[in-house]
Formats: C-alpha cells, sequence, structure tokens
C-alpha cells in the first residue's frame, strides 16, 4: 500500500505546499495541508492521515510540538523537513519520534523514496516477513542465518540483531539511539562506540565497504539506513 | 596679534568665535565702595527684566540700603547657598543650582569676592567664569583696586593693599564695561550721610581710604582703566577687521622670578608692559641645589609667584643653571626672542657676599647688554614683611644643626692634633691642621658651617698657639699676616669647597632626576597597553614625588573615571571627583593647591596631547601639603609623558581599529560582489528556464521539457550549495559552531560524502585507498562530512570529466591524514597558501568556474575548529593536480579499531 495514501503536508510556505500537493497527487496519494502548528495537529487529529510531512519551522511553534502532541495518540509515520544547519534539530525531531528526515532543499524523487519506505514500512509492520533478500544478500530471522551470494556468514548474535534491524527498516532512517535501544536495551543509549565497532564488523562480514557501501549507508552522526535498491 | 599682513589675525577670530554660545559679562567699574555701582546694575537689571529677559540675582550685597533692597524686590532672587565654616554660618552664591537653572542674566555682586573654604571655586571671578561659559550673561560690579595689575599703584595711593584681587584678563574680555562715576566730594557727602558700607573692623583704614586725594586718584585709575579698555577694543576691532596699523614688532618680554618678595611686584610690572606693548611674557625661575636649601617660607613664595604669573596670562619657564645663571638667562632670553628683562632690585648686598662673588642681578647688566633690561622700583612694604633673609649668599641656608655641630668639633679636634703636633713643628706650620679642617667641613657640610670652622679655627689658633697665648692679643707681626692668611684661605678655599659640593650635589639631583624621567619614558614606552601605561604612569608618579597617586580617564560613555591608582584608589570623595572632572573638562589644573575647588585633598593636572584630552593624574600628600614648583615641574614632565605614551597606545588602538574596520570593509565588498554574481547566476538560470516550461514554445519536445527541469534542479542545487556556505562562514565567524567531537571512521564519512554528490561526482572516478581497519579520528562527523563534501565538489567542479580524484587515509604518528587529490589545472604555488582565504579564487583570466571563494576558507574553519589543519599542494611534480590534505586528530587508542 505504498500509494493511495492520504498525506498531511504541515508546512507555512505555500510553494511548498503546491509543489509536494502536485507530486504527491501525481503518485496518487490524497493530500491534505495545514500552514501553522495548530492547524497540523488539527489536521492529523480530524484527517486522520496516513503520514505526516512535517516542517520543522512554523511559524506558531515549533515542529517538534506538533511531533509531540502527534505521538499523544498515534504512532503514524512522520517525515521531518529540516535544514541543514540545524543538525540538533533534526535528532531532537528523531528523538521525539520521527520515522525520517529530508534536509531542504530535497529533490521530489528523495522525498517520495523516504515516504515510500515510511508507508511500506507501515504496510508491513502487521506481518513481517521473516526473510530479505537484498541482492547478493539474504537474511533469514526465522534460523537467525545470513548468507552473501549463496556462502553463509557468521554473525554474533548481537551482529544478527542489528542487521535485522536495519534490514527490516530497509530505505529507513535507523538512528543510533534506535539500535542501542533495541539490541542492548534502555540503560546502554549512550554506547554509540560499540555500535560504530559492530556496524563495521557486520560490514566486513557481508563483504560491505563503508567508503563505497551497497548495503549500510551511514548518516554521520545520526544513524545508519539499509539500502532499497 | 601682531602681524602686520593686513589679514585678519586667527586668534582673535577664533576668540571672537568662541564667544558665540558664551555668555556676556558687562562689568559695573567703580573707583571705590559707596559709587553706587549695585544700584546701576540692579537698575540695568530691571530694565533687561522689563524687556522680558529672564533676570536672576544671583548674589547681590545690599548692605541696608533701603533704595537698593527696593529694586530688588521686583527681581527673581536665587536662594544663597549656606556654608558652615568654624562655626559660623556664612551665605554663599549657589553656582551650581545658577547654572543648573540657567537664567538667560545673572547678577553677580562683587566681583573680587573670596568664597569661603569647601566651595568650587576659591574666588567668585571663577564662577562668574563658569557661568559665562554656561552661556548665561552675567552683569557684576568691581571695584578698580581689586584690579590685579591695579593693585600695587592703588596700595601705593592710599597705604591700603586689598587682598582680593581679579585678573585682568577677565576685563580685558568682559563684554562691556560701564563706569560708575561719582566725583569725590559727592561720595564724601554720601558716606558721612551713612550711604556707604564699612567694615567695623577697618573702619580707620577705610577713614583713611577715604580721604579726598585718594578718592581724586582712584577715579583717574577707573577711568583709565575704562579708557585703556575702550583703547582694547578699538584695537581688537582694528585687528579683526585687518585695519593696517602701527602694530609693534614681535616682542617678549621677560620676567625672572625667585624667592624674595620683589617676585610679586616685578611680574606686575611685567603684565603691565605687556599689556601696554600687547606683547607676549614669559616669567623664567630658575632652579639650582639652592633651590633646595630655600625654607619653606620661601619655596611657597616662589610657587606663589608662579602661580601668579601663570594667572595673569605668562608663559611659564623653568631653567636649571648652577653657576653662570646670569649667562643662562641670557641663552634663554635670545632663544625666545626676548627684548626686555624685569628682574626685581636686589637688595643691598653686604661685603661679605661680594668677596664671593658678582650677584646675578649686576651680571645680566654687565653682560646683558643687547636687552633692555629693567628693575623694578622698591614697592613700600604694605604687608607686614617677613624678616628679610640675605638674598644671595645664604650663609645660613642649611640651617641643620649637624654642620655647626661639625665644625665645632672639627676646631676641637684640630687644636688637639696641634697641642700634640706643637712641639715638633712650627707654630706657623699648625694652621696648615686647621686648614684641612675647614675644607672637611666645607665639603661635607657646605658653606655656613665653613665659615663657621674658619672663624672658630681663627680664634682657636690665635688663643691657643700665637704669643701671648692663652689671649686673644697677637704680638708678632708675622702671627698677624698667618692669621690674615689663614682667614682669607680658610674662607676662600672653604667656599671653593663648599660650592664643588652644591654642584656635586646639583648634578646628583639632576641626573637622578633624569635617570628617573628616562626610567619612566623607557617604561611607559614598552606598555603595551592602555592599563599598562596607567600602571606605569601612577606607580611612577607615586615613587618619584613620594605621594599618592591616581588616574583617571574617559570611560567608552566618555564620563570620567578611575583608571588607576598607586596605592590602588577605588572612589574618590565627591569633591575630589569634581576637581578632577573641571581640570579634565577645562584642561586646567584643580583641586589642592590650586584656585579651583582648593579643599579637595587631591591635586589634578590634565594629561592632554595637541589632539586630545586623555585624563587627569591627581597626586595626594599625605601630610596634605602643596608641593613645590620643582616638583611641580617634574610632575608635568611626567604627565607629558604619560599624555605622550596614551596617546601613542590610542593612536595604535585607532590604527587596529582602522585596519580592523578595513578589512571588514573588504570583506562587505567581496561579500557583495559574490552575492550579486554568484546569487543571480544560478537565479538567471532558473527563471528563464522555468518561464520557458510555464510558457512553452509550440517546438518544445520531451527531451527539452526535462532539460530545462535539470537546469532549474541543478542550478536550485548550487543556489542552495552557495547559500549553505554563506551560513556555515557565519556560524564559524561568530563561533556559534561547536564541534561535537567523537570517534568517527574517515569511511563512513567518504561512503556519506560521495552519496551525497552522486550527482555531481557522475563523470569522474574514485580512487579510495584506505585501510577497513583504520584507527577512528576523533572529530565531528557532520562537520568533517561537509569538509570533505565541499573539496570533493571542487575536484569534480575543476577536475575535467573522466580523471580520477584520489582519497587516500592513513595514521601518521597520533594524527590521521587524509588526503584528496584530482588530476585538474592544479593551484600556483604562491596561491596555496591563499586559497583558504575568505573569497579568494585562484586568477583564472576570464574564464571563472561557478564558485563563492568560501569552500576552502569553511573547510578550514571547520578543520581547525576540530583540532586538525588543512593545507593544499600540487598533486603532481609538474605542478598540475590539486591535493587537499587534512590532518585529524585520532581517537583516543584504547577504543578498539
Amino acid at each position: 500500500m505504498t500509494t493511495g495514501a492520504r498525506i498531511l503536508i504541515v508546512d507555512d510556505e505555500a510553494p511548498i505546499r503546491r509543489f509536494l500537493r502536485v507530486a504527491l497527487e501525481a503518485e496518487g496519494h490524497t493530500v491534505t495541508e495545514a500552514a501553522s502548528a495548530r492547524e497540523g495537529i488539527d489536521r492529523a487529529a480530524l484527517d486522520n492521515p496516513s503520514a505526516v510531512i512535517l516542517d520543522l519551522g512554523l511559524p506558531d511553534a515549533d515542529g517538534i510540538t506538533v511531533l509531540q502532541a502527534i505521538r499523544g495518540w498515534s504512532a503514524l509515520p512522520v517525515l521531518v523537513l529540516s535544514v541543514r544547519s540545524d543538525e540538533a534539530g533534526k535528532v531532537a525531531a528523531l528523538d521525539a519520534g520521527a520515522q525520517d528526515y529530508v534536509v531542504k532543499p530535497f529533490s521530489v524523487q528523495e522525498l517520495l523514496a523516504r515516504l515510500r519506505g515510511l508507508l511500506r514500512d507501515r504496510a508491513t509492520t502487521a506481518s513481517p516477513s521473516a526473510v530479505i533478500d537484498v541482492g547478493p544478500l539474504s537474511i533469514d530471522a526465522a534460523v537467525r542465518s545470513v548468507t552473501v551470494s549463496g556462502n553463509a556468514v557468521k554473525l554474533t548474535r548481537k551482529e544478527f540483531d542489528i542487521l535485522w534491524l536495519l534490514a527490516s527498516h530497509a530505505g529507513r532512517l535507523v538512528t543510533q539511539d534506535m539500535i542501542l535501544r533495541a539490541v542492548w536495551g534502555e540503560a546502554h543509549t549512550e554506547d554509540s562506540q560499540y555500535l560504530r565497532v559492530y556496524i563495521r564488523q557486520i560490514r566486513t562480514k557481508i563483504g560491505d565497504d563503508a567508503a563505497n557501501p551497497k548495503f549500510i549507508f551511514t548518516e554521520p552522526g545520526v544513524g545508519y539506513r539499509f539500502c532499497t535498491h | 596679534m601682531t602681524e602686520s599682513d593686513g589679514r585678519p589675525e586667527p586668534d582673535l577670530l577664533l576668540a571672537e568665535a568662541s564667544r558665540d554660545g558664551r555668555g556676556r559679562l558687562k562689568i559695573f567699574l567703580g573707583a571705590a565702595p559707596g559709587v553706587g555701582k549695585t544700584f546701576a546694575m540692579l537698575e540695568a537689571a530691571a530694565r533687561r527684566s522689563d524687556e522680558g529677559v529672564d533676570v536672576v540675582v544671583a548674589v547681590v550685597e545690599t548692605h541696608g540700603r533701603t533704595e537698593t533692597e527696593a529694586l530688588l524686590r521686583n527681581l527673581a532672587v536665587q536662594p544663597r547657598r549656606p556654608v558652615h565654616y568654624r562655626g559660623r554660618i556664612l551665605s554663599e552664591m549657589d553656582i551650581d543650582a545658577l547654572i543648573a537653572r540657567r537664567p538667560a542674566l545673572a547678577l553677580i555682586d562683587e566681583l573680587a569676592h573670596t568664597n569661603a573654604p569647601e566651595s568650587r571655586h576659591e574666588k567668585r571671578w571663577q564662577d562668574v567664569e563658569d557661568a559665562l561659559a554656561a552661556g548665561i550673561d552675567v552683569y557684576t560690579t568691581l571695584n578698580v583696586q581689586h584690579i590685579e595689575t591695579l593693585n600695587d599703584t592703588v596700595a601705593r595711593i592710599t597705604g591700603v593693599r586689598v587682598r582680593e584681587t581679579v585678573p585682568d584678563r577677565i576685563i580685558e574680555e568682559a563684554d562691556e564695561i560701564e563706569l560708575i562715576d561719582l566725583p569725590p566730594e559727592e561720595l564724601l557727602a554720601r558716606m558721612r550721610a551713612g550711604k556707604v558700607y564699612m567694615q567695623d573692623q577697618a573702619v580707620r583704614a577705610v577713614q583713611n581710604f577715604f580721604a579726598k586725594g585718594n578718592l581724586t586718584a582712584l577715579r583717574e585709575l577707573a577711568m583709565r582703566a575704562a579708557a585703556d579698555r575702550v583703547d582694547a577694543q578699538l584695537r581688537e576691532h582694528m585687528a579683526i577687521n585687518a585695519i593696517p596699523g602701527p602694530w609693534p614688532a614681535q616682542e617678549r618680554i621677560l620676567v625672572c622670578i625667585n624667592e624674595s618678595p620683589s617676585a610679586r611686584d616685578a611680574i606686575r610690572v611685567a603684565k603691565r608692559s605687556a599689556d601696554r606693548a600687547r606683547a607676549q611674557w614669559l616669567a623664567l625661575s630658575v632652579t639650582s641645589s639652592r633651590a633646595e636649601a630655600l625654607s619653606d617660607e620661601e619655596k611657597d613664595r616662589l610657587a606663589a609667584a608662579l602661580r601668579l604669573a601663570e594667572r595673569l596670562g605668562a608663559e611659564i619657564a623653568t631653567i636649571e643653571a648652577e653657576h653662570d645663571v646670569a649667562q643662562e638667562i641670557l641663552d634663554f632670553a635670545r632663544r625666545r626672542n626676548v627684548r626686555r628683562i624685569i628682574l626685581g632690585r636686589p637688595r643691598a648686598v653686604g661685603f661679605l657676599a661680594r668677596l664671593f662673588g658678582e650677584s646675578v642681578t649686576r651680571t645680566l647688566l654687565r653682560i646683558g647688554a643687547e636687552f633692555e633690561i629693567t628693575l623694578t622700583s622698591k614697592q613700600p612694604d604694605t604687608q607686614p614683611d617677613k624678616p628679610r633673609s640675605a638674598p644671595k649668599l645664604r650663609l645660613a641656608a642649611r640651617t641643620e644643626p649637624k654642620g655647626y655641630i661639625a665644625a665645632v668639633l672639627c676646631v676641637a679636634a684640630a687644636t688637639a692634633l696641634c697641642m700634640a703636633a706643637e712641639a715638633a713643628f712650627p707654630v706657623a706650620s699648625l694652621s696648615v691642621i686647621f686648614m684641612t679642617g675647614v675644607i672637611v667641613v666645607a665639603s661635607g657640610f657646605g658653606r655656613g658651617p665653613a665659615l663657621a670652622t674658619a672663624g672658630l679655627s681663627f680664634l682657636a689658633y690665635n688663643f691657643f698657639f700665637t704669643a701671648p697665648r692663652y689671649t686673644f692679643s697677637v704680638i708678632k707681626e708675622a702671627d698677624i699676616v698667618t692669621l690674615g692668611l689663614f682667614v682669607m684661605a680658610s674662607i676662600i678655599t672653604g667656599n671653593l669647597a663648599a660650592r664643588l659640593r652644591e654642584r656635586v650635589d646639583a648634578q646628583r639631583a639632576i641626573v637622578d632626576r633624569t635617570n628617573k624621567l628616562y626610567n619612566f619614558s623607557r617604561r611607559v614606552a614598552v606598555a603595551a597597553s592602555f592599563d599598562d601605561a596607567v600602571w606605569a604612569a601612577v606607580s611612577h608618579v607615586a615613587t618619584t614625588l613620594e605621594c599618592q597617586s591616581i588616574l583617571l580617564a574617559p570611560n567608552a560613555a566618555g564620563v570620567l573615571e578611575i583608571a588607576g591608582g598607586f596605592p590602588p584608589e577605588d572612589e574618590l570623595p565627591l569633591r575630589d571627583m569634581s576637581a578632577a572632572t573641571y581640570s579634565w573638562e577645562r584642561g586646567e589644573p584643580a583641586g589642592h593647591g590650586s584656585g579651583t575647588l582648593p579643599a579637595a585633598q587631591w591635586f589634578f593636572l590634565p594629561i592632554r596631547t595637541a589632539e586630545r584630552r586623555l585624563g587627569v593624574v591627581g597626586i595626594r600628600y599625605e601630610d596634605a601639603r602643596s608641593f613645590s614648583p620643582v616638583d611641580r615641574r617634574l610632575l608635568e614632565a611626567l604627565v607629558d609623558q604619560v599624555a605622550l605614551a596614551l596617546e601613542r597606545i590610542r593612536l595604535n588602538e585607532d590604527l587596529e581599529e582602522t585596519r580592523l574596520a578595513s578589512e571588514t570593509e573588504r570583506l562587505r565588498t567581496a561579500l557583495l560582489s559574490s552575492v550579486s554574481h554568484d546569487l543571480r547566476t544560478p537565479l538567471v538560470s532558473i527563471i528563464g528556464a522555468a518561464g520557458s516550461l510555464a510558457e512553452p514554445a509550440a517546438g518544445l519536445t520531451d527531451a527539452g521539457r526535462i532539460s530545462l527541469a535539470q537546469t532549474i534542479q541543478e542550478e536550485g542545487q548550487r543556489l542552495d550549495r552557495y547559500i549553505q556556505n554563506l551560513l556555515d562562514m557565519t556560524r564559524l565567524g561568530h563561533g556559534a559552531l561547536k564541534p561535537k567531537l567523537v570517534p568517527t571512521d574517515l569511511a563512513d564519512l567518504v561512503g556519506a560524502a560521495r552519496q551525497r554528490l552522486r550527482d555531481p561526482l557522475r563523470d569522474h572516478k574514485l580512487a579510495i585507498d584506505m585501510a577497513n581497519d583504520m584507527a577512528p579520528v576523533h572529530i565531528d562527523p557532520i562537520l568533517t562530512e561537509q569538509v570533505i563534501v565541499n573539496i570533493l565538489d571542487n575536484a569534480a567542479k575543476y577536475a575535467p570529466a573522466g580523471t580520477t580524484i584520489t582519497i587516500t587515509a592513513r595514521v601518521d604518528g597520533a594524527r590521521a591524514v587524509l588526503s584528496i587529490a584530482d588530476e585538474g589545472p592544479g593551484i600556483p604555488l604562491e596561491a596555496q597558501d591563499r586559497v583558504f582565504d575568505i573569497f579568494y579564487r585562484v586568477d583564472s583570466g576570464d574564464q571563472q568556474r561557478a564558485g563563492t571563494g568560501l569552500g576552502l576558507a569553511i573547510c578550514k574553519g571547520l578543520i581547525e575548529a576540530q583540532g586538525g589543519s588543512i593545507r593544499a599542494e600540487s598533486a603532481s611534480a609538474d605542478g598540475s593536480g590539486t591535493r587537499i590534505v587534512i590532518t585529524l586528530p585520532l581517537d583516543n587508542p584504547e577504543w578498539p579499531a
């Protein structure tokens, strides 16, 4: 169900809303718009959208306020629009429960790809597939096995958990925080150094190259993203 | 004021101009009390008040005269200020309230009045000057005997000397003088009718004063003063309007001042002569080792004389001369183009003094034939004079009893020695022993004790060793000759030895002073900051003059505040602060021992150069004494140096500011041109392409449409990069950038960067040479990724399509070295340092690639903010290709690699 969704755009800039509406409707989505934080919260509550595209800089309140309000009653996917010099805002939005972000200015293709990831994720959470195949890489969650071009790769338990977490959220940003929380538990969210080392080991084992990645892409300072193509 | 080229004189024009905004002063001048000055003033004021002028009576003494009081009733009277002084309450004019009230016209009676202690000024005429400076017109009254330079004349005529005098300058600068004239007969009649106010204690003196002959003479003086004034106005008018006239040749008058009471008279004579000749005049005091030997009273007299001369408008000079004083004076006179020298007549000089040399006056008269030398007439001592001290040769100058005790001891020792040696030597040769004693005392204690030793030796020799012994009579002619020769020889040698000693002392003092000044100038010259210079200044002034010192300078808001003190001082009493402010604002000395706010504890001197006022220096002695002219000169010399040093530092600061300003200006210009060029160029493509899409021409193909859309997209991205650069630069410039350093794998960043640059890097091959297990670096990943993106983007831009961009990383000691090399045209050697400068672009003729000159500057800023370094070099031996080398700190090696 990646087409025909109802998308809410919360942005105070009319030109941005206009071109997003054109692009999203061309994809077959239904679009509702909100120009302020207050209106955004109302629309999110009333229109029952499938996903929200949320600008962080709104005239009446911070976009995070809207995000927190939405998270009060719903886990619906939220894609944040951030500006590049605002790394802190971006990370705060992810911490507050945003699923992904794009940096302004962005190409429509990039935005649509991210949105697709979010909507697919939402569609698949109900019945997660047990096997993920990406190119030569195949991951089987049921037997916890990984093969590259048919050759078995021995991963430790944690390495497998990390890889599975990334792969099952393919195309989506997975923050360091999310991984640490999921694999190590709540108490270890500060130990991002272990994560860096684990990712390096996983890459080596599955034949990925950090400088020219095929599977695991780094979002510096934020997290990782498993490739979708 | 003496040029004759027919041009208006600048000084006078300036003086005229400075009167604008200044109040106008009108003086009601009278010959004696009781002629009706106050009455005339009030009448004039009443007329002005009727015309609608805002008139305020600041102070008027009616002395109970009813008609005067009647006039007062119609005028606004400002309350007086009560002053508590020694248990009495005096009421004084409230000058602060007057200036705050700012009437158009103020009536201030009795210009010569001396204020109660603790007042703003010592004299009322100083208050009047403040009022005038505040733009208030002033009417005031004055009796002719209070005019400074007429003071002597009046004293001679009447036998009464008044202490309260007003500088002639005030009268000269008055805008109008009205002579209140009353024939002596009428005045006497008024006096008999009890209409003239007299102070009880002075009735007798006043009655003498009011003798008819006196009154006639005073009346004439007053008339002459008023007429002089008219004459001066006429001359001033002629000068301002460049009316050629018989201006006298440039002439200066020099008055020599010493500590004798006649100095004051000489100064007054000089002032009058200078006025008559419309000449400048100088007051010169000669200091020498002798100055140290002056009594306190004499020092005070000298200081007072110098102050008087200064007040009367003389230029003050001090020279040091140990001998040939006359020659030094003449040299000074020649240097300063002096034609006339005025000296106080020396007192009668005794025989002994003549023996030791000619008086300075005589020498001057003898060798200064080219000058017109005036000896002032001896003034009658109307004030009870102090006992006179010998003027030229001061036998008893050094009054320390030590010298005389030494004299007695020395003679006693010599006598004892002679008695012991008597058997072995002829009596006549014993005088040599006494002579030795004289020389010892002379060189040790100076002239007085030396002469005392000579006298005592003479008596002892006579008494003990010449026949008949133990009497003071002499029989042998040879003994008489011996004694005579002995006295002569001992006086001469004693005098010579003493002179030598004095000269050595003086030399030492001069060397000491020069050293102090030299040390100070050296210290202050190396002072790099304003605070350093201030500290050097206060500490040096304090140690040199053995006093407390303080320096006040204006703060950023222009308000005077304490900049430093030795010992440190945080706060000044209000009175001292007023004195400091006064000194600063007026550029005149103020405070303790000066004419302004003398009740203050501190004495303040302004620090100024020709260009600006820099502040004030204040000094205070523990024992609240005023200081000697020598100290004052020394202080002034120090303050001059302080002024120069502070000026130098201020200039440096200004220069630095100017340099910064011009640098800022250069950047601003570069930014503007960059913004207008680099922002507009992409917009031109975007607007053009969008226009073509919005209203497509008939023949627009799909491929063409896509190409236009791509143009819009690419140019938009370029614009975004540019704006991002500007933002980054601003963040760097404002120090808002706070790198968050974490262990990071460089390979991750390279991967992320090439992901972001997929499109620009399409046409280039990328070769990556870095170990998989390379140690992590300790950096901010987001900032460093930005750097790698900027450099890769540059490489893609400048290196031709199809070439390879090589990225290598390796560990070098405790640092990681990341280099990115392209196969582009390369950067000329001389530009390799400068490519990191903001807005710098390698000049490549007409063809200029799209770029802002910001990218590398930002890289440098970002890398250095993380403790790394960045440089550019040629990628190959032939100078082609660019290699950017970045050095970054490695992470703590304890982390697992």
